[in-house]
């Protein structure tokens, strides 16, 4: 049976639900984000271009984006070895273990920032054992990456999570009937199927990465050109009065931020149309 | 025989992918949060208590408090509102109006702080016109409310809108047959249908707004006292090199968060356990 | 024998699912392990793919002669066919066929152009040469089904092993499938081994049934010789409709209702309770009485169909089905509330609890 889909016309308040919804999401989010846009373009294509390259702006982007992208790749790989395990093995503390996977989202950003960087520091727990291999975790770049990386890893795992449980056995075991060894079966049929999950997580991940703020600038050290992040820079920027400075560098994160949320609507309606129908 | 299942891996192999997971989230995730509370006590219970006795910790509690108090509140009407016009409804735009609702998760913090300055600030839209009828928003309660607001947009509608997409509309619609109202239907149908989601989003909620850093700081401020939230809060007693006083208001923010994992956990049990709950009612007699 | 198993035993904590099972399949058949859920069909299958392990203490497993049962699945050359197909999703049609070749050690790897010939050859053979750059999510059920058969014959297994292979389509697309795999059958002459929880289905495709239940074999024979002669109470109750009367063996004669026959059977029987089996079509009606027949009345008619099904209920409230043709439907002019006599003209007893023991 195919006509027109109106049968969910007979149920009342969309209007008002609808309305209410789109009023107050403009008025919380829309209009102060337009404001935005439109303070930009007061800075001109040249002005803003100028702004976003002198060398300190330059090294905060290139510092932000690059610990954001190494920070999303230890996760991806480090988050597909938690998420196999808490999917496929019974152990010890399992539970306990899953549930504390959610620790970065639940934890403010200032609490995990303060405590990685008294960790980290020379004298903390595990900065003394990186001390005397000359590694200086904090006040340098890859303190940004050790924070980057805690904030990042329940969105691999808690992507990979379901893909993996919804692998059938079946298939693996089709797999091995066929002849294929166990390293062929992970390589040629689980990777793949879960391929647009890992994908999506590490780009969840790198998204947050990048608009990362408290967390990182205990750790960091906020040196200017060393290990100033972008969002720093904005904060900075505005505490100088520096508005169009600050509005320059948030529109490029923003626009950023805009290009990884289709990249990742994408990767779900990739993932969502190949499950279709459900082979 | 030894005959190990065809789609399982050697002892070995397990073994290690196992220790990885622990060492990783051991050194990661409960190294940190352990610290926190080492340091909370490093001086002992007399200097944990004390800190809280500061009058500007106390009223960076009570703002946050406040500011939750009412993001919450208002996150989950607006989330209600959204998850039943996106859920039940087809309408041109959907999908973009399901993307605007996640754009807040997407942002920067520090955008999401800025934005609000653009607008309310002295420089920005509306600050000459605030600033004449002297009325302050940046630097001041109103703009914390306003970026903790923000940033807590998505939570409860975001945990709605899957479940009620998957429930569909034959509830609601043998309701109406039946001969209830629409209110009445939302709220003896509906309403129960996703308790545990809604429960859940608001606990997210929550949390975030508590925890809220990043957005809070660009409009608070830091004023003393005045515009201080609890993280906030943490940031200046920790710059001030008040360790002891620092750790043990975050504390308070680790067991918040530590709460809120708990109830995740719960709340997840009770939905995996919701169809055998109603074979056990009803076998009462 | 193409496949021999022998005392292949398999626990699921308490539960035993396989208690002692010896199997022989012939070479170059069909042969269907037909059983109710639970019966351990799956299970036997499972092993002999080698996806599972039995118990310690098991017989050998042997494939034409050679022992596989310390070999891992991958080398075991099975193809197998499951129910759900386990397809991979992610690759084509060709691509899911050609896997098992692909993933062969180097040295074994055929060439690009040898696979290519061989997927090619396969799909036509299954009726799916057309489909080989779709994703199993663009083709119906029975068309991925075919494709998991072409891969399961891919890597030329020595036997074809299939699960359930037509449980998950409807009825319709299931019985074409039905024909299909008997017509593919007798063009390669693999040796397959299926299970199935469908009688007709069995009866239909197999060229030998075996017939499980809890963990056993009841019986193991041609289609014919389970129907007809089922060796136990269960096979005769599993396939096909039956009546079930409660009777007694007395002197050499049956007796249940107001009935009393003689029977072979019961001659070497011990004399006791018993319970007494008669298909509906071993049931014949008349006007008049007869020797070893009972009085009924009609209560339900079905007559849509080749042969009319009649329920019937004697005075004392025994409730019982007939098959009469068509012909003599109209010429007895049966109608609901007719009495008729019912006179059986073949039945069947198995030995007693009694009998076992004693023996």
């Amino acid at each position: 049976m195919r006509w027109p889909r109106r049968r969910h016309s007979v149920l009342p308040g969309f209007g008002l639900t609808l309305g209410f919804a789109v009023v107050y999401l403009s008025l919380v989010a829309l209009i102060p984000m337009a404001a935005l846009f439109l303070r930009s373009r007061g800075l001109g294509w040249g002005g803003f271009w100028e702004t976003v390259t002198t060398p300190r702006v330059l090294a905060a982007c290139r510092l932000s984006f690059g610990a954001a992208l190494i920070a999303a790749t230890i996760n991806a790989v480090f988050g597909f070895v938690v998420a196999w395990t808490l999917t496929r093995y019974r152990f010890f503390g399992r539970r306990l273990v899953d549930a504390l996977i959610d620790l970065p989202f639940a934890l403010p950003t200032a609490v995990s920032g303060i405590a990685l960087t008294t960790i980290y520091a020379p004298t903390g727990w595990l900065g003394r054992a990186l001390e005397p291999l000359g590694i200086k975790a904090v006040f340098s770049p890859l303190g940004v990456v050790i924070a980057l990386t805690f904030i990042g890893l329940p969105f691999v795992v808690r992507t990979l999570q379901p893909a993996l449980e919804d692998l059938e056995v079946e298939v693996e075991e089709a797999a091995a009937s066929l002849g294929a060894r166990r390293r062929q079966t992970f390589r040629r049929v689980i990777l793949p199927a879960v391929a647009p999950a890992l994908l999506t997580g590490f780009a969840l991940a790198f998204a947050r990465a990048l608009g990362e703020y408290g967390s990182v600038v205990f750790i960091s050290g906020n040196l200017p050109g060393k290990t100033e992040i972008a969002p720093l820079l904005i904060v900075t920027q505005l505490e100088q009065y520096d508005y169009e400075g600050a509005t320059a560098i948030a529109v490029l994160l923003l626009v950023v931020s805009f290009v990884m949320l289709l990249v990742i609507n994408a990767l779900q309606r990739w993932s969502g149309g190949r499950h279709a129908r459900g082979a | 025989m030894g005959l190990r299942p065809s789609t399982a891996e050697p002892r070995w192999v397990r073994l290690l992918l196992v220790s990885v997971t622990l060492l990783f989230l051991g050194a990661f995730l409960v190294t940190p949060l352990v610290a926190v509370f080492v340091e909370a006590f490093r001086k002992g219970l007399g200097a944990y208590l004390a800190s809280f006795a500061d009058p500007a910790v106390l009223s960076a509690i009570r703002l946050t408090l406040l500011a939750a108090g009412i993001a919450v509140p208002v996150n989950l009407v607006f989330g209600l509102a959204a998850a039943w016009a996106v859920a039940k409804f087809e309408f041109p735009g959907k999908s973009l109006l399901t993307t605007l609702i996640d754009l807040p998760l997407a942002v920067s913090p520090v955008v999401s702080g800025l934005i609000y300055v653009l607008v309310f600030g002295l420089h920005g839209w509306l600050g000459p016109w605030l600033q004449a009828h002297d009325l302050q928003v940046i630097f001041a309660v109103p703009g914390i409310v306003l970026a903790t607001v923000f940033v807590t947009v998505p939570f409860v509608a975001r945990e709605l809108i899957p479940l009620m997409q998957e429930q569909g509309t034959e509830d609601e619609e043998s309701a109406l047959t039946l001969g209830a109202s629409g209110w009445q239907t939302f709220r003896r149908v509906t309403l129960p249908n996703v308790r545990w989601a809604l429960l859940y989003g608001v606990i997210l909620c929550n949390a975030r707004a508590m925890g809220e850093f990043g957005a809070v700081s660009v409009v608070s401020g830091h004023i003393r006292g005045k515009t201080n939230t609890v993280p906030l809060q943490v940031e200046i007693l920790y710059n001030e090199y008040n360790f002891v006083a620092a750790f043990a208001v975050a504390s308070l923010l680790a067991m918040l968060a530590l709460v809120t994992l708990a109830a995740k956990t719960l709340v997840e049990w009770r939905v995996a356990a919701a169809p055998a709950s109603i074979f056990a009612a009803g076998e009462k007699p | 024998m193409s496949i021999t198993v022998e005392n292949i035993s398999k626990s699921y904590g308490a539960f035993r699912a396989l208690k002692g099972v010896s199997l022989e399949v012939p070479d170059a058949r069909i042969t269907a392990l037909l059983g109710p859920s639970g019966s351990g069909k799956t299970t036997l299958l499972r092993i002999i793919a080698g996806l599972e392990a039995p118990d310690e203490g098991s017989g050998p497993i042997r494939f034409h002669q050679e022992d596989v049962a310390g070999r891992r699945v991958q080398e075991r050359r099975v193809g197998f066919v499951f129910q759900h197909y386990a397809l991979f999703k992610h690759m084509t049609v060709f691509e899911n066929v050609a896997f098992g070749l692909r993933v062969r050690p180097k040295h074994e790897r055929p060439e690009r152009a040898v696979i290519d010939r061989k997927v090619h050859d396969l799909l036509q053979l299954v009726q799916l040469d057309g489909m080989a750059h779709r994703y199993p999510s663009q083709l119906s059920g029975g068309q991925r089904q075919r494709v998991a058969l072409a891969r399961a014959l891919a890597v030329e297994p020595r036997v074809l092993l299939l699960d359930e292979p037509f449980g998950a389509l409807d009825a319709r697309v299931r019985k074409q499938l039905r024909v299909w795999l008997r017509r593919l059958h007798d063009e390669i002459a693999i040796t397959s081994l299926f299970v199935t929880h469908d009688q007709d289905e069995a009866l239909e495709v197999a060229d030998r049934v075996v017939v499980m239940n809890e963990g056993r074999i009841e019986q193991a024979g041609s289609p014919e010789e389970v129907f007809h002669d089922p060796a136990t109470e269960f096979v005769m109750n599993f396939l096909g409709h039956v009546n079930v009367f409660d009777g007694r063996i007395e002197d050499g004669k049956v007796t249940f209702a107001s009935v009393q026959v003689e029977h072979p059977d019961a001659a070497h029987l011990h004399a006791g309770p018993t319970r007494v089996f008669i298909r509906p079509h071993e049931l014949s009606l008349h006007l008049l009485p007869r020797s070893d027949s009972l009085p009924a009345r009609v209560t339900g008619i079905h007559a849509a169909g080749p042969a009319v099904r009649l329920t019937l209920a004697t005075e004392a409230g025994l409730v019982f089905s007939a098959d009469v043709s068509q012909d003599v439907y109209r010429s007895l002019k049966v109608a609901v509330g007719g009495r008729f006599w019912v006179q059986p003209r073949d039945l069947r007893v198995f030995p007693g609890i009694a009998d076992q023991t004693r023996d």
